[in-house]
C-alpha cells in the first residue's frame, strides 16, 4: 500500500491551482490587479488580522503568484513559500526576517558574486556580520559559529567554480548550534535536489534560472521546511515572542510550521516590497511546467560538454562533479542523484586574453550574465560577475583569472561543439 | 498561554488574545497527531470577536509537555481538568477526528459544563487501519504519507490552501513527523482504534451538536459521520462538497461561517 499523492511531475502542471476555482481556465490565470475587493467592513478586517486567508494588495499577495509559491512548495517539500521579485531578494527577505542587529552569519566564501557583496558590503551596515569559510572545509563552518551566529548560508555547488558543499554535515552543525541551515539551491531545482530532505531549514531559488528556464522572467522564493524549531532557544525573538505589528502575534505559536513564512509575508513582504510581478509569475509557471524534461536534456548536454572540454587542447581544467578529477564525487551521488547539472566552470589555455579572445568568438554561446536560459550562455565571472571581488576575494573564492562559466543550454550538442571549437581556434590564432 | 495541568506544563494558543476568564471559553481539539495550528484559520476570529480560546496541544503534542495520554476516556477528563484549570464554568467544545471522540465523551460525562459541541470529520468510532497502527509503532515514515493521502480532499491534493503560497499536505506531514511518531501518532490511533463508546454516548446528549463532514473524507467516511449525527438528537449537519478529512484547512472560510453561526446562536458572547 502505497500512498497515491501527486508524483513531481504531476505537481509541476496541477500543484496549487484548480481550474474549477477559477472559472473553469485550465491555464492559470494573470491577476493583473494591483488589490481585491472586500466583501464587507468585517472581512477587511479579519484578512488584515490574519483571522482569515485571502488576498488584499498584490505587494502581499496574488493569486496568480500564489499558484506560483505552492507549486514550488510542493515540489521541494515545503510547508509554504514566499515569492520575491528576483532571487537576491529572496536572499534578503530571507535574513532580514530572522536576524537582528549585532547578529552573525556563517556562510560559504565562494557565494555568488551578488550574494557575497550583499553580506561583505549592505548588512553590515545593520550591523549583521559575516564570517566566510571555504566551500569544502566541513570543520570550518563549526570553528566560525559565535555566541551571536544565527545562521549558516551556502549554495550546494558554488558559483561560478562548481565546489560542492556536504550539506548533510554543514546542516548538522548548524542544528547542533540551534541554528537554521540556509541553501540556495537555484543550480539544482527540485529535480536534481530537495535540500530539505538534506538537512535544509530554509531553501532560497533564483526562479529567472532553471525554474523559468526560458530567460524571460525574474522572480525569486523563499521556501519553508517546517521542522525547524525556533522556540528550542533564545535566538530569535522576533519569530517567538509578541510582534507588536499584530497586535502582539506570536508567529511560532500561532503558525508552527508556516511561522517563517508568515512572518516574511507580513513583515517583509509589507515592509520592503520586493514583489514578483503576476505576468512574471505566470511566465515561470510556463516553464515549470516543463521542468524536468528540461532538466534532463541539460544535465544530458551538459555531461556531454564535460567529455568535449576534457579532451579539448585549449582547455586546462574542468570542474563539474561529473569531471574526472571531481573531488567529491561520492558525496555528488547522494546529494544530486539525478542529474549534476548544467553549470561547467573551465580554465582556458592563454588565462585572461584567451578568455576575452574566446567570449568575443563564440557565436551560438551567449555572453551575459544570466545562467539557467534554455539557450546556453558563457561569461568570464573575473570581470563580470564577480569583478566587485579584489584578486585576495577571488582566490579565497577560488575564482582564477582564466575560468569561463558555461551554463550548458538545451541546443543540438553538435552544434555547440562547433562553435566552442571555431571560438578555441580564433582564440588560439589570435594568441600566437 | 501555558497551564499546568496534572503536574505538566501544557499549552494552548490563545488566539492571539490574552485569555479572559469572563469571556465565553471556546475549547479546539486536534486530531491524531496534530496539535494546535490546524486551528489557525478559526481561533483568531473568535478570539477577536468576544470569546476566549484555548486550541490546546494534548500532552506531549506541539508545545505541551508530558507523555501522550492512551485512551480518549483520559483525554476526556484531561480536557475537564484544563477547564477547571482556567476557572471558567461552561465551555463550548470543537473537535476534528480524534478530537470529536474526545469531544463525545466529555460532552457526555460534564454536561453542566459542556454548552455546545462542534464535531468535524468525526464519527462514533474510528478503526484505525492495522497497516497504519503497525508503520506507527514502527516510526515509519510511510504512515504519515498514506494519512496524509487519506486526509486530503481535491484542496488538499491539487492545493489552493487559504493562506495563499502555503502547502495542505507538506503542513500535515510537518506537523506530524515534528514529534516521534511511537509516541505520539501510534498512541493517538490505538486510542482512536480502541474507543467504542462513540455511539452509546452521543444517543444520550441532550447539548446543541454541530456535525461538518466533508463528501470526499477518507479518514472517516460520509457516512460514518452521518450514521454519528443521526444518533444526536437534533444535531446540525453540513456537508462541505469536493472536501477531504481535513475541512478546517481545505475549507475553512466554510467551515467558519458554519461555526461562528452554530457558536454564535448557542454559546453568545
Amino acid at each position: 500500500m502505497d500512498p497515491k499523492t501527486f508524483k513531481f511531475n504531476t505537481k509541476t502542471l496541477h500543484s496549487g491551482y484548480q481550474p474549477e476555482k477559477n472559472a473553469g481556465s485550465r491555464a492559470v490565470p494573470i491577476y493583473q490587479t494591483t488589490s481585491y475587493m472586500f466583501e464587507d467592513t468585517d472581512t477587511a478586517a479579519a484578512l488584515y488580522n490574519l483571522e482569515k486567508g485571502g488576498h488584499v494588495y498584490t505587494r502581499l499577495t496574488n493569486p496568480t503568484i500564489a499558484v506560483l509559491e505552492e507549486r514550488v512548495a510542493a515540489l521541494e517539500g515545503g510547508t509554504g513559500a514566499v515569492a520575491t521579485a528576483s532571487g537576491m531578494s529572496a536572499i534578503f527577505l530571507t535574513l532580514m526576517t530572522m536576524l537582528e542587529t549585532g547578529d552573525h552569519i556563517v556562510a560559504s566564501s565562494s557565494l555568488y558574486g551578488g550574494t557575497s557583496n550583499l553580506l561583505r558590503f549592505t548588512l553590515p551596515k545593520f550591523g549583521i556580520n559575516t564570517t566566510f569559510v571555504k566551500q569544502r572545509d566541513t570543520e570550518e563552518y563549526k570553528k566560525a559559529i559565535q555566541k551571536n551566529t544565527k545562521c549558516i548560508l551556502g549554495e550546494i555547488l558554488s558559483n561560478p567554480i562548481n565546489e560542492l558543499m556536504n550539506l548533510p554535515a554543514v546542516a548538522k552543525i548548524a542544528h547542533d548550534a540551534g541554528i537554521p541551515m540556509i541553501v540556495d539551491s537555484t543550480y539544482q531545482t527540485p529535480y536534481l535536489c530537495r535540500p530539505f530532505d538534506h538537512g535544509a531549514d530554509l531553501v532560497v531559488h533564483s526562479l529567472t534560472k532553471w525554474m523559468g528556464g526560458h530567460g524571460t522572467s525574474m522572480g525569486g522564493v523563499l521556501i519553508e521546511g517546517g521542522k525547524f524549531n525556533w522556540q528550542q532557544n533564545d535566538k530569535f525573538p522576533s519569530m517567538t515572542k509578541p510582534y507588536e505589528g499584530y497586535h502582539g502575534l506570536s508567529f511560532t505559536e500561532e503558525f508552527g510550521p508556516i511561522a517563517f513564512s508568515m512572518k516574511a509575508r507580513a513583515e517583509g513582504m509589507h515592509n520592503f516590497g520586493p514583489t514578483m510581478s503576476p505576468t512574471n509569475a505566470f511566465n515561470i509557471l510556463q516553464g515549470i511546467e516543463t521542468l524536468s524534461l528540461r532538466m534532463d536534456k541539460h544535465c544530458l548536454n551538459a555531461d556531454l560538454m564535460v567529455e568535449f572540454l576534457s579532451a579539448h587542447e585549449s582547455v586546462s581544467w574542468v570542474s563539474h562533479p561529473n569531471a574526472s578529477d571531481y573531488p567529491d564525487k561520492e558525496l555528488a551521488n547522494k546529494i544530486l542523484p539525478g542529474g549534476k547539472g548544467s553549470m561547467i566552470a573551465f580554465g582556458i589555455k592563454g588565462g585572461k586574453q584567451a578568455g576575452e579572445i574566446f567570449l568575443n568568438n563564440v557565436q551560438l554561446a551567449s555572453h551575459l550574465a544570466n545562467v539557467g536560459d534554455a539557450k546556453t550562455l558563457v561569461i568570464h565571472p573575473a570581470s563580470t560577475t564577480h569583478s566587485q571581488m579584489d584578486e585576495r576575494t577571488l582566490e579565497l573564492a577560488g575564482i582564477p583569472q582564466d575560468l569561463v562559466r558555461l551554463s550548458v543550454g538545451l541546443e543540438d550538442i553538435e552544434d555547440l561543439k562547433n562553435d566552442f571549437n571555431n571560438a578555441f581556434r580564433i582564440t588560439k590564432k589570435t594568441l600566437k | 498561554m501555558k497551564l499546568t495541568v496534572n503536574n505538566e506544563e501544557v499549552f494552548a494558543s490563545t488566539g492571539g488574545r490574552p485569555f479572559d476568564k469572563k469571556k465565553p471559553l471556546i475549547i479546539f481539539l486536534h486530531g491524531s497527531g496534530f496539535d494546535h495550528t490546524v486551528w489557525m484559520l478559526q481561533t483568531r476570529y473568535f478570539a477577536f470577536h468576544g470569546y476566549s480560546v484555548l486550541a490546546l496541544d494534548l500532552p506531549g503534542h506541539g508545545l505541551s509537555k508530558g507523555k501522550c495520554l492512551t485512551s480518549i476516556e483520559d483525554m476526556a477528563e484531561w480536557v475537564k481538568n484544563v477547564i477547571d484549570k482556567t476557572d471558567c464554568k461552561e465551555a463550548s467544545l470543537v473537535g476534528h477526528s480524534q478530537g470529536c471522540l474526545i469531544g463525545l465523551e466529555c460532552a457526555s460525562r460534564y454536561p453542566r459544563t459542556i454548552k455546545t459541541l462542534s464535531l468535524m470529520g468525526g464519527s462514533g468510532s474510528m478503526p484505525v487501519n492495522p497497516i497504519l497502527l503497525d508503520l506507527a509503532a514502527n516510526d515509519n515514515r510511510k504512515v504519515v504519507d498514506l494519512m496524509m493521502d487519506w486526509c486530503h480532499g481535491p484542496s488538499g491534493q491539487f492545493g489552493t490552501h487559504s493562506i495563499p503560497g502555503m502547502s495542505h499536505i507538506n503542513i500535515g506531514s510537518a506537523i506530524m513527523t515534528s514529534k516521534p511518531l511511537k509516541e505520539i501518532l501510534c498512541v493517538d490511533l490505538h486510542a482512536c482504534n480502541n474507543y467504542t463508546n462513540g455511539f452509546e454516548v452521543a444517543k444520550n446528549l441532550t447539548l446543541p451538536v454541530l456535525t461538518i463532514l466533508g463528501d470526499k473524507d477518507r479518514m472517516c467516511s460520509l457516512n460514518a459521520g452521518k450514521k454519528l449525527s443521526t444518533a444526536i438528537k437534533g444535531s446540525d449537519v453540513y456537508v462541505i462538497k469536493n472536501c477531504g478529512h481535513m475541512m478546517h484547512l481545505e475549507e475553512a472560510d466554510k467551515v467558519l461561517v458554519i461555526l461562528k453561526k452554530f457558536i454564535i446562536a448557542n454559546f453568545p458572547s
